[in-house]
């Protein structure tokens, strides 16, 4: 169980901020520009995966930047849960940054080189909360990737762009100014550290009362896992281009809000304090109320991006009912859903601006019968869409069950039922684009003969994804390994 | 020159500087800049190495020219005091390197006579940090402040009226300050910083001492802007030309909470019962939260970018002057801190203000346009100086605040906490406001600069530019130096009885 101080976690973080300097330099030179995108992703994953053997082994890597509060430094360290987040991550963007190359290039979009240059910050910031050692490194990056999304959420620079940008960042930095920064600084009057401690440095410092004023004001101030009632900005922050809404709104952003959440409850509180002082019941609650409404709200959305999006926010709660319920199959299913849905979720993202490409078409009304001229695309899409409801032979299934064992392990039945219904509710929204797309009638004379396949650069990405929620469900040995030692070390 | 009064030096350079430059320039007004900016790295590169021979060697006091106290004149150079030189040298020269660009372009023939007040302003600023003599600090207070009439008088339009207001109310405080000295030497017979602390604990503390601690620090309060006492500032600072701006504005209300600090603690000690009384510490932290909060929302009315800035440099003031009342170790560290923070602060978002100014003349919001794809270099440095306004680490604004917070949570002022973070929330609304207009709205047709089509990048010269560069630099290297900075400087100046 070493920990050896190494500059590899400051190298995976800081290759996608550096490498904004040649995207900047190659404004005028595309190829090269994207040529350097694909490059440092590449290199970004490769890093990751550079240090995975010796966190098998239970070791870790760490890196000290500046020690700039007594007790608490800037730093970086590489554990099990933060590989685990980082790996997904880091390997999604590769497969965003090929399809980004294809959606702009088809769309033909204005100030590409900001949108790369964005995105590269925004990979950073996402990397960095992985590896954090600490709370304050944490809402460092936390606040750089709100703010290096900005760019990207409005990167249309209309008037509706403006107000979702507006709403993102009232919502986003609102919150983390509001709750998380005094809760930070409770915390750290408290126990006079902010370090991330397996098992919690919380135990025997503070009493009931503050445990769950802390609790309330860290869930709501990580915004990014949209729980309701502070869900709004997902949905306007569709306004923004389809890579973005897959990769940041499907996977980094909110993930990163769900990952600093499960973060605090298992090494800030510890499990052991909230299951002591029973609060765990605070989190299952919250996450059940999202759960269930936003998957209602899901089925109302004709607007197909808006649709996932509340999908988006329904699913992110699993994860915190998964930590909720501390027992270890609790846990473990939220943890495994993280992957899971993120595959999923990119999937069905990608799939969307695929469509946008090919038949400038974002309400699912108008989408009847693209499913026979687009079939790799609504192939990919029904793969994905199970995997998220939680069907076998896909990944979601193994996480949702996982999640079922957890609420009976811990008693909890009506965690199962709100499992469950969800289950239904994800394929109610979902089926009637699928069917839709196959086997409904298009109007007459509606130019549908003329609309083909998007580019390759999309469909390449998606049907890997796709894929991928196959063969996690056949695969999971990794994802389960690394998650063996976040939850029982 | 010895290295035991160097700092001296860096004192005398401006003082002597300003003079010559009055000389020089009416024969040649191409020799004025190169004269200033010596003058003022020269005196940049003394304070830099006393501050490493403090750091080093520990504090000492200086006699100037062997007049023993207390008939001569007493510094004392310790570590805040030569923190805060190294400070002043520093502002001073980085700003004075854009002030010599916007000058030329404001003040074309005049330009000598403003740089004389200009390096008199920069050697009364020096003579505050060190002086160890209560009189002294009034006579170097006029100076500053006088100099900083006359440099915003300079400005145009309502620049004379706002200047009379703040001579007004300048003289206001000074009054106070000085009856407030005059019952300290009936009581005490000396006016040596030093010899006041050590007489003091022995007199009966009465009404005529309390009446002598109110008076400096009321007088202290006007000359710094303290809310209610504010009332001439928004005015004075956004009249007055960008050269002095950039100057006066993070430099003279930071300058005076180092002056109270210095008056509540090296004359009177933390022992002082007015200072320990806690419904003096609740009210005045009480008042400081009100200043910040009303502030901050006086900011919110305004739709001129400076006037907005104006605003938001009352509000930094009650974050001062209530982490000094907190009364505990946390809140003056974090006071000391927000000293040094915020004048780095103020002087990125000033020097930003003055190189938009440049080619944009006035700052109204609805000028702002189209700013980012303009300016690009100028708006991403004032970007991060927005950031260290609003909070966001690692730019050293978000550290001050973290121990402003910190203190108040330890004394247990909430009303002062939710102060701050309300504070936070609306700078971030402020300057993201500022940021939406500069970044989505595309400018008029008839705007300069811009016509349709492609728009042109037309940044502010170089001289202008390169300042502001190191000022954003120094906003987040000061922030990843935060640890150091409190340790081995801050800690060491904060005073007896903490």
């Amino acid at each position: 169980m070493n920990v050896e101080p190494s500059i590899w976690p400051l190298a995976a973080v800081l290759i996608s901020l550096l490498g904004t300097v040649p995207i900047l330099l190659s404004d005028r030179r595309p190829n090269l520009r994207e040529a350097w995108t694909v490059l440092i992703s590449l290199g970004k994953f490769a890093i990751i995966a550079a240090m995975l053997p010796a966190v098998l082994e239970g070791g870790g890597y760490r890196f000290t930047l500046a020690e700039v509060l007594p007790g608490v430094a800037i730093a970086l360290r590489v554990d099990a849960m933060g590989m685990y987040f980082a790996l997904v991550a880091s390997f999604l963007w590769i497969l965003t940054s090929i399809y980004s190359i294809g959606y702009m290039r088809a769309l033909n979009e204005h100030d590409q080189t900001r949108y790369y240059a964005s995105f590269a910050v925004a990979m950073s910031a996402t990397i960095g909360v992985a590896f954090s050692a600490n709370l304050l490194t944490l809402y460092l990056f936390y606040e750089m990737l709100s703010l290096s999304t900005y760019p990207l959420v409005t990167h249309k620079q209309d008037d509706e762009a403006r107000s979702a940008g507006r709403k993102y960042l009232t919502y986003l930095l609102g919150t983390s100014v509001a709750f998380t920064l005094p809760a930070m600084i409770l915390i750290y009057t408290l126990t006079g550290t902010l370090d991330f401690t397996a098992g919690g440095i919380l135990a025997g410092k503070a009493d009931a009362s503050t445990v769950s004023l802390l609790l309330v004001l860290l869930v709501f101030g990580f915004a990014k896992a949209a729980v309701m009632p502070l869900h709004g900005w997902l949905p306007a922050a569709m306004v923004a281009p389809t890579p973005v809404s897959s990769f940041l709104h499907g996977v980094a952003v909110v993930k990163v809000g769900v990952f600093s959440i499960l973060r605090v409850v298992f090494f800030i509180f510890g499990t052991g304090l909230l299951a002591d002082l029973n609060l765990g019941v605070v989190l299952t609650t919250l996450a059940s109320i999202t759960i269930i409404v936003a998957s209602l709200v899901a089925l109302t959305q004709d607007n197909l991006k808006r649709r996932l999006a509340y999908s988006t926010i329904g699913q992110l709660s699993y994860m915190i009912l998964g930590a909720g319920m501390l027992t270890a199959a609790g846990m473990t299913g939220g943890l495994l859903h993280l992957s899971m849905h993120a595959f999923g979720k990119i999937t069905l993202f990608l799939c969307a601006g695929a469509i946008y490409i090919a038949a400038h078409k974002s309400n699912i009304s108008e989408m009847d019968g693209l499913g026979r001229r687009m079939p790799v695309t609504y192939g990919a899409f029904f793969l994905a869409s199970l995997s998220i409801i939680g069907m076998p032979p896909l990944g979601g299934f193994l996480s949702k069950w996982s999640l079922v064992i957890g609420a009976i392990d811990g008693g909890q039945l009506l965690l199962v039922a709100v499992v469950l219904v969800s289950s239904l509710l994800n394929a109610a929204y979902f089926f009637p684009i699928v069917y839709r797309g196959f086997f409904a009638r298009a109007a007459e004379g509606n130019g549908r003969e003329e609309v083909r396949e998007a580019p390759v650069l999309c469909l390449i990405p998606l049907s890997i994804t796709a894929l991928f929620c196959l063969g996690l469900f056949l695969w999971p040995s990794l994802a389960l390994q690394l998650i063996q030692l976040v939850v029982s070390p | 020159m010895s290295p035991t009064n160097l700092h001296m030096y860096a004192l005398a350079a401006p003082l002597i500087g300003a003079f010559a430059v009055m000389v020089v320039g009416r024969y040649s007004r191409r020799a004025v800049a190169p004269l200033v900016l010596g003058v003022l790295s020269f005196s940049f590169a003394a304070a830099l190495t006393v501050f490493l021979q403090v750091l080093s060697g520990g504090g000492f006091r200086y006699v100037v020219g062997n007049w023993l106290a207390p008939y001569g004149i007493e510094l004392s150079v310790d570590h805040l005091g030569s923190l805060m030189q190294l400070l002043v040298s520093g502002v001073a020269l980085t700003a004075s390197v854009s002030a010599v660009k916007s000058v030329a372009k404001d003040l074309e023939d005049r330009q000598h006579l403003f740089f004389t007040l200009y390096l008199i302003l920069i050697a009364g600023l020096h003579g505050l940090v060190l002086t160890a003599d209560a009189f002294n600090v009034y006579v170097l207070l006029e100076i500053a402040s006088i100099t900083a009439y006359g440099l915003i008088a300079l400005g145009k339009g309502r620049a004379v009226v706002s200047s009379f207001n703040y001579v007004i109310m300048g003289s206001t405080g000074a009054c106070f300050y000085l009856l407030g000295i005059g019952y300290l030497y009936i009581l005490t017979g000396t006016l040596n910083m030093a010899d006041l602390a050590r007489i003091i604990p022995t007199l009966e503390s009465g009404a005529a001492l309390a009446t002598a601690f109110s008076f400096c620090i009321v007088g202290l309060w006007i000359k710094m802007a303290f809310f209610p006492l504010h009332v001439w500032l928004p005015n004075a600072y956004s009249d007055m030309p960008d050269g002095a701006a950039v100057l006066v504005a993070p430099l003279m209300t930071k300058v005076t909470i180092y002056l109270m600090i210095r008056f509540m603690f090296s004359i009177f000690s933390p022992a002082y019962e007015f200072i320990q009384h806690a419904g003096v510490q609740q009210i005045v932290v009480g008042v400081a939260a009100v200043g910040i909060v009303c502030a901050s929302a006086m900011a919110l009315a305004q739709k001129n970018l400076r006037r907005m800035l104006t605003y938001l440099i009352v509000a930094e003031v009650g974050y001062m002057v209530g982490g000094v009342w907190l009364a505990n170790a946390q809140g003056m560290t974090g006071a000391i801190l927000h000293i040094v923070n915020d004048a780095l602060m103020t002087l990125c978002l000033f020097l930003a203000v003055s190189a938009i100014a440049y080619h944009e003349g006035a700052l109204d919001f609805h000028r702002l346009r189209g700013l980012y794809r303009r300016m690009p270099v100028t708006m991403a440095a004032f970007t991060v100086g927005a950031l260290s306004m609003i909070g966001v680490p690692p730019t050293c604004g978000f550290f001050s605040k973290w121990y402003l917070i910190l203190g108040g949570i330890e004394a247990g002022q909430w009303l002062y906490v939710g102060a701050l973070i309300f504070s936070s929330l609306v700078n971030a609304v402020l300057f993201f406001r500022v940021i939406e207009i500069a970044y989505f709205r595309m400018p008029d047709a008839d705007a300069p600069g811009t016509g349709h089509g492609a728009v042109q990048v037309r940044e502010a010269p170089a001289m202008m530019l390169q300042p502001l560069v190191v000022a954003a630099a120094a906003l987040i290297g000061v922030g990843l130096a935060t640890g150091p900075l409190v340790q081995h400087v801050i800690r060491v100046a904060l005073p007896g009885g903490f």
